[in-house]
């Protein structure tokens, strides 16, 4: 019997709930309110002892900075966009920003953005599928 | 911004300590050698430099990237002399030769020793900056955005010309500046004149670093010999250059620390401490030697070291106030853009430009009257390292 393959999450923290919408779960610091998307035994911001907690991230933020990559690993198709950003309410993450001209001259410093969960091309070496997390301009 | 890590300025006491030997080997690709062999090529020079034969050293400080676990420091030994004394092997990413440096610093300091070695050394071929993919599932490159150095640099330039308008001209312009400055090193790697057209128009790798605008992978070595004020003495005063501040910091908290390495916070903490601690303030400065991996990382740094206020970077290298000859010089050597970087070796090998110019013996490119000098590297991994030095000409 050969095992199916299945749709995984690219990152633990990305989620992926049967019969609803994938979604960022960070951690957030009981204590401080820091928010991390890695386990850590304390708080690297206050050091508060196991204060690390699930937290659901908001879908929406704001573009930090951005850096168009023209020249990359072998096989990845370039220019991509690479983005820093802050999401609502806390976090922040980086992915590619996509449905945009990799152009400096069309990309804003702190434009609203929205978090999309797409198919990656790559498979891995069983053949499983990846769910990626990247960012679009907020229409 | 909050308090620094450190409140109080280490090294308040214990004795001071000296370079007293200094040199570096020309900075090229040189496949056929081996990481020990280049780092022991430099020390020779530095042992000839100070005098000294290895005999005379009490402790060997090693700083290599690559290598990290082959023990350098030793087969370095072998090739100059297995005299069975302690060695240490330092790693740090960028940050290792001034990592090594400062270990050896500590030592003097400490009154352990009076003589010891401190080496830093690479071999890079051309592996380059370039970052491997991650344990199982599939790379996250150009998915989630990039790992590259070249685009998370880009990234940081970013945020300067987001705050302040900084142009992409501006930041190429470091560039211009210290492939001219190599023209007069015979030891960098490039010794050509680069216009900005040049840096402008080659490959844009990630915006708004073209190719031109990142550093040079290259092979190399450099070391320093460091004294005790009693064997400095006996040594000769009259070429010391004396180690003022020794400081290395690492990356504490800030808000997009684990998004985006924060290498301003942790060279804003070192820069304090280093003033503190040699009890001077940037306007002291006659030149700097910065870690300017990326042209834009030295944009960055103009304001991380408090050379211009906020904002001001942009403007100091439109007038031109980093030049040689300029009110501040900056990277006299050429810098990672253009004299090279070879990782491990790049830390120890801004210190031996420093003393040649506090010594007077820097050529060409020698920045006339120098009395005070800093350094500054920045190492970068799943963390950041930072070290300044403090170098200050010896009046005997
Ligand atoms: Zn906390």
């Amino acid at each position: 019997m050969t095992e199916q393959a299945t749709l995984k999450p690219i990152k633990p923290f990305l989620k992926i709930p049967v019969g609803s919408e994938p979604y960022i779960e960070g951690l957030r610091c009981e204590s401080c309110q820091a928010v991390f998307f890695e386990t850590h035994l304390a708080c690297p911001k206050c050091t508060t002892h196991d204060s690390l907690k699930p937290s659901k991230l908001s879908n929406t933020g704001k573009l930090h900075v951005y850096s168009i990559v023209h020249r990359s690993m072998p096989g990845i198709p370039v220019p991509y966009v690479s983005a820093i950003v802050d999401l609502d309410g806390g976090g922040t993450l980086k992915s590619n920003l996509i449905n945009v001209d990799p152009d400096p001259k069309k990309i804003e410093f702190g434009m609203a953005v929205e978090i999309v969960f797409n198919v990656a091309a790559q498979k891995d070496k069983e053949g499983n599928e990846y769910l990626a997390y990247q960012f679009q301009p907020r229409s | 911004m909050s308090t620094s890590p450190t409140s109080s300025s280490p090294a308040a006491n214990g004795p001071d300590v000296f370079v007293v030997g200094s040199d570096l080997i020309k900075f090229g690709r040189f496949p056929d050698q081996t990481p020990a062999k280049l780092g022991a090529a430099a020390a020779k020079l530095a042992l000839e430099d100070a005098g000294i034969g290895i005999k005379d050293i009490q402790a060997v400080y090693s700083g290599n990237v690559m290598n990290a676990a082959a023990m350098v420091g030793q087969q370095i030994l072998r090739e100059l002399g297995q005299t069975g004394v302690p060695v240490s092997n330092t790693s740090n990413a960028c940050a290792t030769g001034a990592t090594a440096m400062r270990e050896a610093y500590t030592a003097i300091k400490a009154g352990m020793y009076d003589l010891v070695l401190v080496v830093g050394s690479e071999q890079l071929g051309k592996a380059g900056l370039m970052m491997a993919g991650g344990r199982g599932g599939i790379s996250p490159e150009g998915v989630l955005g990039s790992g590259l150095m070249p685009a998370v640099f880009g990234e940081a330039g970013q945020e300067h010309a987001a705050k302040y308008g900084t142009t992409l001209e501006q930041f190429a312009k470091v560039s211009v500046k210290n492939h001219e400055h190599s023209m007069k090193n015979p030891k960098a790697m490039y010794q050509k004149e680069t216009p900005l057209e040049m840096v402008l128009d080659s490959e844009m790798i990630a915006y708004p670093n073209t190719k031109l605008m990142c550093s040079v992978n290259v092979d190399g070595a450099a070391a320093v010999v460091l004294a005790s004020p009693k064997k400095a003495r006996e040594l000769g005063m009259k070429r010391a250059v004396k180690v003022s501040a020794s400081i290395l910091t690492s990356d504490r908290y800030s808000e997009r620390n684990l998004t985006m390495p924060d290498f301003n916070t942790c060279t804003r903490d070192a820069a304090k401490l280093a003033y503190e601690t040699a009890g001077i303030g940037p306007e002291d400065l006659d030149l700097i030697e910065l870690h300017d991996c990326f042209a834009v990382a030295e944009i960055l740094h103009y304001e991380n070291l408090g050379l211009c206020k906020e904002g001001d970077a942009g403007r100091m290298i439109d007038e031109k106030e980093t030049y040689w000859g300029g009110k501040i010089p900056v990277n006299l050597s050429g810098g990672l853009l253009s004299k090279g970087h070879p990782t491990g070796a790049t830390g120890v090998a801004n210190i031996v430009e420093i003393v040649q110019h506090l010594r007077g013996e820097a050529g060409a490119r020698q920045c006339e009257g120098a009395k005070v000098g800093l350094t500054h590297v920045l190492g970068i991994a799943f963390g950041s390292a930072c070290a300044v030095h403090v170098l200050e000409k010896v009046n005997a």
